[in-house]
């Protein structure tokens, strides 16, 4: 097996164990996260970076008298594990008494399959062929293609000194690209828990045929247009969402645009969060030890729900939902196994009868400019073409938007019935069909 | 360290390198937050392991560890070797670093007082004096200040003969207040945005600050941004105060003049770059009053060091020379392309990552006016300060920045304050509407500590060396 080299499970529980049996504290808990990566980067049809990490973290959290510190290492040995004990309890003693986040109870967490042999064993050959059928076909094209291949094997498990004890495996492959020409480019990604699942022939149809599609864009006039987003654009709003609103701290601070009871999208917008749900990258409990639970957070345009975390919940008086994120947080709980119901429509016929509209594959440095109206600004990227009397006629020259999402969401039309994984490039995944909007502002 | 680092090398030649380095590095980091007069987060977190870069066939390879024995370095040895013959199936032309590299020796950043030997109590105690004077204004919603301290101690060394070894310190610290209404979050922060000003030093850097001194004055700010009246939408003269300089800088100057990106390697994630090599020499970037510099030997700056990650010595260069655009951040591989040599900014995050071209201190050298001089000659402008947000197109030319507090200037004097806060531009038309930078008095480096770049991930610690500065013609309040 070339990519994962992981330790045991009954090890690395035996490590945990022994680490909270020698704590001098009340309550500790200990969070181990180990993985085994790869990475192939390739430039103007060639491979010019290739990576690979083995590396582990762990993280211990004690609580003693009123008191909480944290610290981490990332050995995974006895000598490693006395040390960062040592600076946890060391952190705690040192501090004056603060508010103490909670640590969980055991709970049974339903277990969900996210690991695949083939993608745990992914060699550096096997990446390689897989960029250089991309690059072939670019080359052919009398394009360029640039883009990374990554494939990576880890464990997480969460232990307490209350009797929380979760293990899990996970693999992942993703792959993005970028295709050029001389005058415009394409973009496609893709990502997986089995790289079996990832088709190079089709990723790069897809990315050649939007380059191809793509050159010599001339501008259009900014203003307000109707658009057809592409499922990459959509997940984006959805992440920018889950980081602006969709936790229970930003409702508790007041800076989050959600609303609860109120209508605040289109009828046709549903999103939801659900960490167990196998057509995303699921995972069956969170970084406080705490099993996922599904949350419904726009309920055909309602706001209906919100993600906890120990801290949020308790302040609020219920149940943590399985949202938390490590030890230390003061960023609050996170949604991050997004979900957003499909529509009927043929992706292709979102476009089947606007007059005069924009085509966005995807977005680019996107930023928040008003978080409680749910305004973000960002630009256009690699495939962005005018739709006129329900066709798309040229391309376009990349705009910046400054859009309130709400107000997006607001004028939704339609939705495709197909669906894309989006793996996000920090945490999590979201799954989302493309999306008809009645209104989006482009600014320059 | 050394034994280890000689047996990479050894296994590495052995194995059929015609190039290796290797790195071991060990990462400290001490994060503290206080917010709303509660402890909220002290944490200690440590990292330490080794990666190894070589060259076969005329391709490279990398593979890192955490595991510090010599089996380990046998595996990963054997595996970065294998990943570069992989690569050397889909390669274009073999890499050439150029001329060797020999640097040997030891550096470490000039501090008065080890950060990690200040008692945790004293840094509690600021953040919570600062928390307490922001919590004496009525409004504010949250409250939050926080500190982060860095020691890292890294070996460099190569089958060319470079050893040399680092010990380098970070310090830096922060407060904000946000104050909320139905409509609206504002918030405030001191003396950077986005947790915290960073830079090379000790504990020294943070008691410069007088964090404590600044709480009421930005909790005030913060609530009377609730009720300030918005930007208006126009084009004006734009005045920005030094830290928003630094951003801009960052975004339009220095990850343009990345070889890297301008080659095309960052093109599928952090894009690529409007200064291509045609326009060396030859793009008028800025105004006559815009000299930029890359200076690794800028004290206090977060991209001061004794060497880069491929063991060239820190240096000074031009990028921008009275307007014109003179030349770029470059590594070996890519400065031999052009026929130079590398100026230096190579870095990796750790000894997981490979070094990728980065910003060491990227600066817009002082001018001859003063923020006060700016503003009397300004007819009708907006002065604004502190980044709130930030976006720039992949060829770094589109851009929209929004700011934290904005003031109108009418007739030469500061006016109403002013919410929302947004401009944009287009990057050579709007470094060349620079009328004015102010003075050496008014200049200041400020630490950027969320550089991203790279795949995977790589968060860089920057900095840039900024004072006002006045643009014209600018259109602003694109948030209506």
């Amino acid at each position: 097996m070339e990519v994962a080299r992981l330790t045991a499970e009954g090890e690395l529980k035996q490590f945990m164990i022994g680490l909270l049996e020698r704590s001098p504290a009340e309550q500790t808990e200990v969070m181990v996260t180990e993985w085994d990566s790869a990475l192939t980067r390739f430039a103007n049809n060639g491979i010019h970076q290739n990576v690979a990490e083995r590396n582990v973290s762990v993280r211990v959290r004690v609580v003693k008298d009123g008191k909480t510190g944290v610290a981490s290492i990332n050995q995974l040995n006895e000598a490693a594990a006395a040390d960062v004990l040592k600076r946890a309890v060391a952190i705690a003693e040192l501090q004056p008494r603060s508010e103490v986040v909670p640590l969980p109870g055991p709970a049974p967490a339903r277990p969900v399959e996210a690991w695949s042999d083939a993608t745990a064993a992914a060699t550096p050959e096997e990446r390689a062929d897989f960029v250089q059928t991309i690059c072939a076909k670019a080359g052919q094209a009398g394009l360029k293609a640039f883009g990374a291949y990554s494939t990576s094997a880890g464990q997480f498990a969460i232990a307490n000194s209350l009797g929380v004890l979760h293990h899990q495996r996970s693999t992942q492959g993703t792959v993005n690209s970028v295709v050029m020409g001389d005058a415009g480019s394409g973009y496609a990604d893709r990502g997986a828990i089995d790289v079996r699942e990832l088709d190079k022939n089709e990723l790069a149809t897809e990315v050649i045929d939007k380059a191809q599609r793509n050159q010599n864009a001339q501008p259009v006039e900014p203003g307000v247009y109707e658009v057809v987003l592409e499922e990459y654009a959509v997940a984006e709003m959805l992440e920018f969402m889950s980081f602006m609103g969709f936790g229970a701290l930003a409702v508790q601070e007041e800076r989050s645009f959600m609303k609860l009871g109120e209508k605040i999208t289109g009828d046709q917008v549903s999103i939801w969060d659900d960490g167990l749900d196998r057509s995303g990258i699921p995972a069956s409990f969170d970084f406080e030890g705490v099993p996922k639970q599904r949350v419904d957070l726009i309920t055909r345009g309602v706001a209906s729900g919100l993600v906890y975390d120990m801290q949020t919940a308790t302040r609020a008086g219920r149940q943590s939902t399985g949202h938390g994120l490590p030890a230390p947080n003061t960023e609050g709980p996170f949604a991050v196994n997004l979900f957003m119901q499909p529509g009927t429509a043929a992706k292709a016929d979102l476009m089947s009868d606007i007059k005069r509209g924009i085509w966005v594959t995807r977005f680019w440095y996107v930023r928040v400019v008003h978080p409680k109206a749910s305004i973000i600004t960002g630009m256009t990227r690699e495939g962005t073409f005018l739709i006129e009397n329900g066709k798309i006629t040229r391309p376009v020259k990349d705009l910046r938007f400054t859009q309130s999402i709400l107000e997006g969401f607001q004028g939704t039309l339609a939705l495709s019935r197909s669906t894309k994984l989006q793996v996000s490039e920090y945490l999590g995944a979201s799954r989302v069909p493309a999306v008809r909007l009645k209104a989006f502002d482009f600014t320059s | 360290m050394k034994e280890l680092a000689e047996a990479a090398l050894n296994a590495a030649q052995v194995k059929g390198a015609s190039y290796a380095d290797v790195r071991l590095d060990e990462h400290v980091t001490q994060d503290i937050i206080v917010k709303n007069g509660q402890l909220a987060a002290v944490s200690d977190d440590a990292s330490e392991g080794f990666g190894v870069r070589v060259i076969v066939d005329g391709a490279w390879g990398f593979a890192g560890s955490a595991r510090l024995d010599n089996a380990e370095v046998e595996q990963v040895v054997d595996r970065a070797i294998r990943i570069a013959r992989a690569s050397a199936r889909v390669r274009l032309a073999p890499v050439d670093l150029g001329p060797a590299v020999t640097s040997r020796g030891h550096y470490r950043t000039p501090l008065e007082r080890d950060p990690f030997a200040v008692p945790l109590s004293e840094k509690v105690d600021l953040l919570l004096r600062a928390d307490a004077a922001m919590g004496s204004v009525k409004g504010v919603t949250i409250r939050e200040g926080s500190m982060e301290f860095i020691r890292q101690t890294k070996l460099f060394a190569s089958t060319e003969g470079a050893l040399v070894e680092q010990e380098l310190f970070e310090s830096g610290a922060g407060i904000e207040a946000t104050a909320t209404s139905p409509d609206e979050v504002q918030n405030r922060s001191y003396p950077n945005s986005f947790g915290r000003h960073q830079g090379a030093g000790g504990y020294e850097y943070i008691t410069a600050l007088e964090l404590d001194r600044h709480g009421g004055r930005i909790a005030e700010e913060a609530v009377a941004l609730l009720t300030a009246l918005q930007c208006p939408s126009g084009v004006k003269t734009l005045i920005l105060g030094a830290s928003q300089t630094a951003l801009q800088i960052h975004e339009s100057c220095g990850h343009p003049t990345e070889l890297d990106r301008v080659f095309g390697m960052e093109a599928a994630y952090a894009g690529t770059s409007f200064m291509t090599p045609e326009k060396l020499n030859h793009l008028q970037y800025g105004s006559p009053q815009v000299t930029i510099t890359a200076d690794a030997l800028t004290p206090t700056g977060l991209g001061t060091f004794g060497w880069d990650d491929e063991g060239v010595p820190a240096q000074r260069s031009f990028l921008i020379k009275n307007g014109l655009f003179v030349g770029y951040l470059t590594s070996r591989e890519t400065a031999s392309v052009l026929g130079q040599q590398s100026n230096g900014t190579m870095r990796a995050d750790g000894w997981n990552r490979i070094p990728l071209i980065r910003m060491t201190n990227v600066n817009l050298e002082p001018g001859d006016s003063s923020l006060e001089k700016m503003i009397a000659e300004t007819k009708d402008g907006v002065y604004m300060e502190t980044n709130r947000s930030w976006s720039i197109d992949d060829k770094r030319l589109n851009f929209q920045f929004g700011t934290q507090l904005a003031y109108e200037i009418v007739d030469g004097k500061r006016g109403r304050l002013l919410k929302n806060a947004t401009y944009a531009g287009i990057t050579p038309e709007f470094w060349n509407s620079c009328d004015a930078v102010a003075g050496r008095s008014e200049w200041k480096v400020w630490g950027l500590a969320n550089c991203g770049k790279g795949q995977p991930p790589q968060v860089a610690h920057v900095a840039h060396g900024a004072a006002p500065a006045r643009f014209q013609h600018v259109k602003v309040g694109i948030l209506k």
